[in-house]
């Protein structure tokens, strides 16, 4: 897999079968339907004080709501490049348009913090980048965690680099 | 001899006071949460962009979050911290609202 910035994209290329599904599942992983702790996280309280927290998920919670699914619908728009990978087990390029990055970030952080949440990983687990092949769903689950933070790592110093 | 002023002001409403102006004017302050999650340099971004921060002066705020637990962000009026806390959120960040001592 390689990264690299276009003059209007940034580009991962090289993109072998299983990360390019990792990437896919991008939207998905968002969906915190149904996962209390998830949800949780993702709409956290924004104060100790009860009346404000009220208010908050009156007024404040739909814009989140709305803002979290526009960014999901970005990433999902983009991801339709994988589709055009034609050959099974062939590697792919995605391209992401650099108006999307902030929509990549927001995105692929909704899918870190849910799926952290749903598994409830230790902080000795997320710091552990050493950890042996995946060997369950939760292993895979916190692969995805670092394989998204990797991704947005790349994000972030190209669009540092760039200015 | 009853003043002429004083017929004017007859059986005024007073509106029950709710808040004084004192309290109101509490400044409270937009405090965000470590998470082991966020990378250091996406809540380094995220300090930029919603306060205008130099990149120094983020990393800061950062790397207190990151050995204290928290650190503070902003202090002001309600109105504007709500704001922060709203835009933080968005990001995605554990932020609060809190009324200062």
């Amino acid at each position: 897999m390689e990264f690299r910035r276009q003059q209007d994209c940034l580009e991962i290329s090289e993109l072998d079968p299983f990360l390019a599904e990792l990437l896919r599942q991008v939207p998905e992983s968002c969906n915190v339907e149904g996962v209390e702790a998830a949800q949780q996280r993702i709409f956290s309280a924004p104060a100790k004080d009860a009346e404000i927290c009220s208010e908050w998920k009156v007024y404040v919670e739909p814009e989140l709501r709305r803002l979290f699914h526009s960014a999901t619908e970005t990433v999902s728009a983009d991801l339709e490049q994988l589709n055009g990978c034609q050959k099974p087990f062939a590697n792919c390029t995605l391209r992401i348009p650099l108006e999307n990055s902030d929509a990549w970030l927001n995105a692929l952080n909704q899918a870190r913090l849910a799926i952290a949440a749903k598994y409830n990983f230790t902080d000795g687990e997320l710091c552990d980048h050493y950890r042996s092949p995946i060997g369950s769903r939760r292993d895979l689950g916190l692969f995805q965690v670092n394989f998204y933070g990797f991704v947005q790592e790349f994000i972030l110093q190209e669009l540092a680099r760039g200015g | 001899m009853q003043s002429s002023i004083g017929s004017s002001v007859e059986n005024p409403v007073i509106e029950q006071e709710t808040s004084t102006a004192e309290e109101l004017d509490v400044p409270w302050q937009v405090v965000v949460h470590n998470d082991p999650v966020n990378l250091m340099s996406y809540v380094t971004m995220v300090f930029q962009k919603v306060f205008g921060l130099t990149k120094e002066k983020a990393e800061k705020h950062m790397l207190e979050v990151h050995q204290l637990g928290r650190s503070i962000l902003w202090c002001g009026m309600r109105e504007r911290a709500e704001l922060y806390v709203q835009q933080l959120h968005g990001y995605l960040l554990l932020a609060t609202l809190e009324r200062t001592n």
